[in-house]
């Protein structure tokens, strides 16, 4: 097995090129679990933890570009308030340990259907920027994700960045799990509001192959809002209201039985995740 | 790969390394530093966290390659001599040890804790401390123990 060691990106995209079959290593969080139990033996390894332009994040009036390398320890300190949806998210990732390591282009390269920073990124309509030493491509995040632990990347291709809009409104991440740390989602659910556009956001994790959008929920909960003139008045949102958002976020899940939990378990507490998340996302509306 | 790193201070070097073994199993079975352990290998237990370049991280899925060049240190590194370093103290005095298998993983979280919050909340400590399993104690010595570090540090302060 080769270990190649770039230190600069276009070092990086050169040696992609050169070997394709080289797998790229950040954090390390996913790949040396499988090398330990000697699950997948790659031809090269390809260490992307030296590359600066890959770290930390960056903001351009309303335009934040999270670099592939942001851990989950930098994002839930400094993005609070750029992209909270995403700070909670990265908080609610294993431990300390594994939050100081793990980053945002690994778990977009693993492309579990669990991922916590998808459903987040899914619900703030991020896109993902990919590399080849020919150039770079734009990807929608949800065009991102093709099957489970399946992405959108060519084999000569690496993750840049994740490009999304700065927070226009409040966002929130809710996940089930059997404890309150080092928990694979049984099931996630994100949301953002977006006021400057009368737009809701959502995105589902671990419920479905892939992380998903629930497209209805959002055209339901954008109509309700827009009938009663809700986003200028800042009223209450009905309960009715509420209850239907989950059920409709419910009904856009596809999700399987597995050892964490049940299909019928994932659909019922989905419903239950997204009318909450809208609640709270709405009284931090009213309040702000 | 010949591999140099710093560890607790001292320059460092192994032979015949592969890089894509963990930095535990260089630790352990190259340098002679069996202090950090290995319980589970997927990141799941803490009991082999170390600091890398400062920072607090499962050493067991630490590529040996990505160690290259890196400073290291491990629970070896904190007493000062026979002179047990103040975190090791609490937990011996609060009775936080049995088996001690996680042991050095608790001591290596509790210290990067208390290097950032100096009196933690138990909110803090728990979720400082979520990453390291003990099969043994059911915890509460632990937080005693993290307790007391943190109230002896700010004595000495
Ligand atoms: C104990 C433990 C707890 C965990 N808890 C959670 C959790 O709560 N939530 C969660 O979502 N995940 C969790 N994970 C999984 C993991 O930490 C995340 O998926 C993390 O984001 C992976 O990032 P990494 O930098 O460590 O990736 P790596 O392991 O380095 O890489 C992961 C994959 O992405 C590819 N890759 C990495 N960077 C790039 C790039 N720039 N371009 C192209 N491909 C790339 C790699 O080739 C590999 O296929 C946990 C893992 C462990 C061990
Ligand atoms: S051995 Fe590294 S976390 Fe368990
Ligand atoms: S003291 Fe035995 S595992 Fe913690």
């Amino acid at each position: 097995m080769d270990f190649l060691q770039p230190r600069s990106w276009s070092d990086a995209l050169a040696a992609k090129t050169n070997r394709p079959d080289a797998q790229p290593l950040a954090g390390g969080t996913d790949v040396l679990v499988d090398l330990n139990f000697d699950r997948h033996r790659p031809a090269a390894l390809l260490d992307l933890g030296r590359i600066g332009e890959l770290a930390g994040w960056s903001r351009d009036d309303d335009a934040l570009r999270l670099g592939a390398g942001l851990t989950y320890t930098i994002a839930a300190a400094e993005l609070v308030d750029d992209l909270p949806g995403l700070a909670m998210a990265a908080r609610t990732v294993g431990s300390p340990q594994i939050r100081n390591r793990g980053t945002i282009g690994g778990n977009l390269g693993s492309a579990s259907p669990a991922g916590d920073a998808h459903p987040p990124l899914l619900a703030a309509g991020a896109e993902v920027e990919l590399a080849s030493a020919a150039g770079s491509r734009r990807v929608p995040i949800r065009e991102f994700f093709l099957g489970p632990k399946r992405n959108a990347l060519a084999p000569d291709e690496l993750i840049a960045a994740v490009l999304v809009p700065r927070a226009t409104g409040p966002q929130q991440f809710a996940k089930v799990g059997t404890r309150n740390a080092m928990v694979i989602a049984v099931c996630s659910f994100a949301l953002a509001l977006h006021p400057d556009h009368q737009r809701v956001g959502t995105g589902i994790g671990s419920a479905g192959p892939v992380p998903l959008v629930a497209d209805d929920a959002e055209c339901f909960c954008e109509g309700a809002l827009a009938e009663s003139d809700l986003w200028s008045t800042r009223a209450a949102i009905e309960e009715s209201t509420r209850r239907r958002f989950g059920e409709l976020v419910a009904a856009a899940a596809r999700p399987i039985d597995d050892v964490r939990g049940s299909a019928a378990y994932r659909s019922h507490a989905l419903s239950v995740l997204a009318a909450r998340a809208l609640g709270w996302a709405w009284a931090d509306y009213r309040r702000s | 790969m010949q591999l140099h790193c710093k560890v607790n201070g001292e320059p460092r070097e192994a032979d015949g390394v592969w890089e894509g073994e963990s930095l535990l199993y260089v630790l352990r079975e190259r340098l002679g530093l069996p202090g950090s352990k290995n319980a589970c290998e997927q990141g799941e237990c803490g009991s082999c966290s170390v600091y890398l370049d400062g920072t607090l991280v499962c050493a067991c899925l630490v590529a040996a390659g990505q160690a290259e060049g890196a400073r290291i240190e491990t629970v070896e590194g904190l007493a000062d001599g026979d002179i047990l370093h103040p975190v090791q103290q609490a937990y011996v005095a609060a009775g936080a040890v049995q088996c001690g298998f996680c042991t050095p993983g608790l001591i290596m979280a509790t210290h990067d804790l208390l290097r950032r919050i100096s009196a933690p909340t138990d909110v803090a400590i728990r979720e400082a401390l979520a990453g390291n399993l003990c099969r043994c104690t059911g915890y509460e010595k632990i937080l005693d123990a993290v307790r007391m570090a943190a109230a002896n540090a700010r004595v000495g302060e």
